[in-house]
């Protein structure tokens, strides 16, 4: 027999086909056919014909929620990016010992295992309804994305530069501000601007659970059936979006550091 | 008191059972230029390492100041630290910060985090650190990053930040070895004069032989973990060289 030049892998075969096997068992199971989907198209055309044109009914009620949304972004990208600092250092393995990380770690998993509309859900049930449930579910999800992945820029820096300033004597906290934060700043400042422009996305969600901003806005026009008044504010949103991520973007681009917050 | 640096018996091992370091023991006088040379992965680099105990020993004792080194706790091993300077084969500055930055956080062991952080240093601390650049040949570039030098003006920063820790000691970890030949002999230069002038002991690390022969007072030889040399730049004989290195087409 002539030799193989690609080694036969069965199991990667048998992988694949379990995954499709799998794909179809999922779609049967939930009844996604051909029909219903021309059904639901149908349904969607009715819908989208009663969204345009787009109209204001309650151009207070838009307003007052477009801005309780930017408030609650601003205010929770504030708190989070304060408690993220410390905590990304906290978590960070190449500056602390094992009990100070692993508690600290613990809790930014627990702050990014939950979705922010299941956090935002707990938040109201706990401080009740409005924006301050709204701020603290994006305080949250603040604190887990930043929070990693300051830990992971502070685990990737180079030890050199921090044992050189070791070398010099300097107290622990000198440690931090010449040795690390020189080289981890930009990019912590590159995940911030990003978590602004996610929190922003997010402050029009919560309030579907009452957690304050246009949500709530938005969800009692779909209980009225105001399809019209629901385009308005979708419209209104993805403006407010764009605004905010190009501001973010001019902020980045001004203080020099881009998607990865390198600034070289 | 014994104002050198006194070594006795010193030993490191990262893993159980193989010893980096097998009982160095080592005097230093007061005013000393010692060049330390040996083959790659022989414990020169930990040796000096341990002596501000950015590595620390396994056993043995350190002796400096009048002070014992190996058992600090940390305050007193910071404030011992803040006497030794060390300059580093790759740098080692901030590479983000400023020149001016780099020489001044010498002076970090001598001041709050606090004033560290605002910048805030003494005036005569900026005066030397200006006097300083010009003594390395650095002059008009205390606001340029430390990342926007060359490899010969980043060891001259790293040298300005070794001496405005006002050490009593400088070692140095193969500071000429990411360097080219020139460049080498001129850092190598401005390392000793600053020795000569602060009247200080300096230990350096060095695979070049030619170079340690020219600028140090004393060589030791160091071949797997333990001084098989320790004499005088002329005493280096080949027969010496072979014992240090092994092997002998090398020398011809």
């Amino acid at each position: 027999m002539a030799p193989l030049a690609f080694e036969r892998k069965p199991l990667v075969w048998l992988g694949w086909a379990i995954g499709l096997a799998y794909l179809l068992f999922a779609a049967a199971q939930l009844d996604i056919t051909w029909a219903r989907f021309i059904l639901g198209l149908d349904n969607g055309a009715k819908f989208l014909g009663r969204m345009f044109p787009p109209a204001i009914l309650q151009p207070d009620s838009m307003a007052r929620g477009l801005l309780e949304s930017l408030e609650i972004s601003i205010l929770a990208s504030f708190l989070g990016v304060v408690l993220a600092l410390p905590i990304g250092i906290f978590g960070a393995r190449n500056l602390m010992p094992s009990w100070v990380t692993l508690p600290i770690r613990g809790l930014v998993a627990v702050c990014r295992s939950f979705h922010p509309v299941i956090v935002a859900i707990i938040f109201v049930k706990a401080v009740g309804f409005g924006a301050m449930a709204g701020i603290l579910t994006l305080t949250v999800a603040s604190i887990g994305f930043i929070g990693k992945l300051f830990t992971e820029a502070i685990e990737e820096i180079s030890p050199k530069q921090v044992e050189a300033v070791r070398a010099t004597g300097a107290p622990f906290v000198s440690l931090l501000t010449y040795g690390v934060f020189p080289q981890v700043m930009s990019r912590f400042v590159g995940f911030a601007s990003y978590q602004v422009d996610s929190n922003l996305r997010n402050s029009t969600m919560v309030g579907i659970v009452g957690a304050g901003g246009i949500g709530g806005t938005l969800f009692s026009a779909f209980q009225r059936y105001d399809y019209d008044f629901v385009c308005a504010i979708v419209l209104a949103i993805v403006a407010m979006i764009m605004v905010g991520e190009t501001g973010a973007r001019w902020v980045r681009k001004i203080l020099g550091v881009d998607a990865r917050g390198s600034d070289d | 008191m014994h104002l050198g640096l006194s070594i006795r018996n010193l030993q490191k091992s990262y893993a159980v059972g193989k010893p980096v370091l097998r009982g160095i023991s080592l005097e230093l006088g007061a005013n000393e230029v010692v060049a330390i040379i040996g083959p790659s992965g022989t414990g020169k680099s930990t040796l000096i390492r341990c002596i501000n105990r950015l590595v620390q020993p396994s056993s043995g004792e350190i002796w400096f100041q009048g002070q014992e080194l190996v058992g600090l706790g940390r305050k007193p091993l910071r404030e011992m630290r803040r006497q030794i300077g060390m300059v580093f084969q790759e740098y080692n500055l901030v590479e983000r910060l400023t020149v001016m930055e780099n020489v001044l956080s010498g002076r970090l062991g001598y001041m709050s985090a606090w004033s560290a952080w605002l910048r805030r240093y003494r005036q005569e601390d900026i005066d030397l650190a200006f006097t300083l650049l010009d003594q390395v040949g650095l002059t008009g570039f205390e606001h340029q990053r430390a990342d926007s030098l060359s490899g010969g003006q980043r060891q001259r920063v790293g040298i300005a930040r070794a001496v405005m820790q006002h050490p009593k000691l400088l070692l140095a970890d193969e500071p000429t070895s990411s360097l080219d030949p020139k460049t080498s002999v001129e850092v190598m230069q401005i390392l000793v004069d600053m020795g000569k002038r602060l009247q200080i002991p300096i230990v350096i690390n060095m695979h070049d032989v030619v170079l340690a022969q020219r600028f140090a007072s004393r060589i030791i030889g160091m071949s797997e973990g333990a001084v098989v040399y320790d004499g005088a730049p002329s005493g280096l004989t080949q027969q010496i060289l072979q014992s240090i290195y092994g092997g002998e087409e090398w020398l011809h």
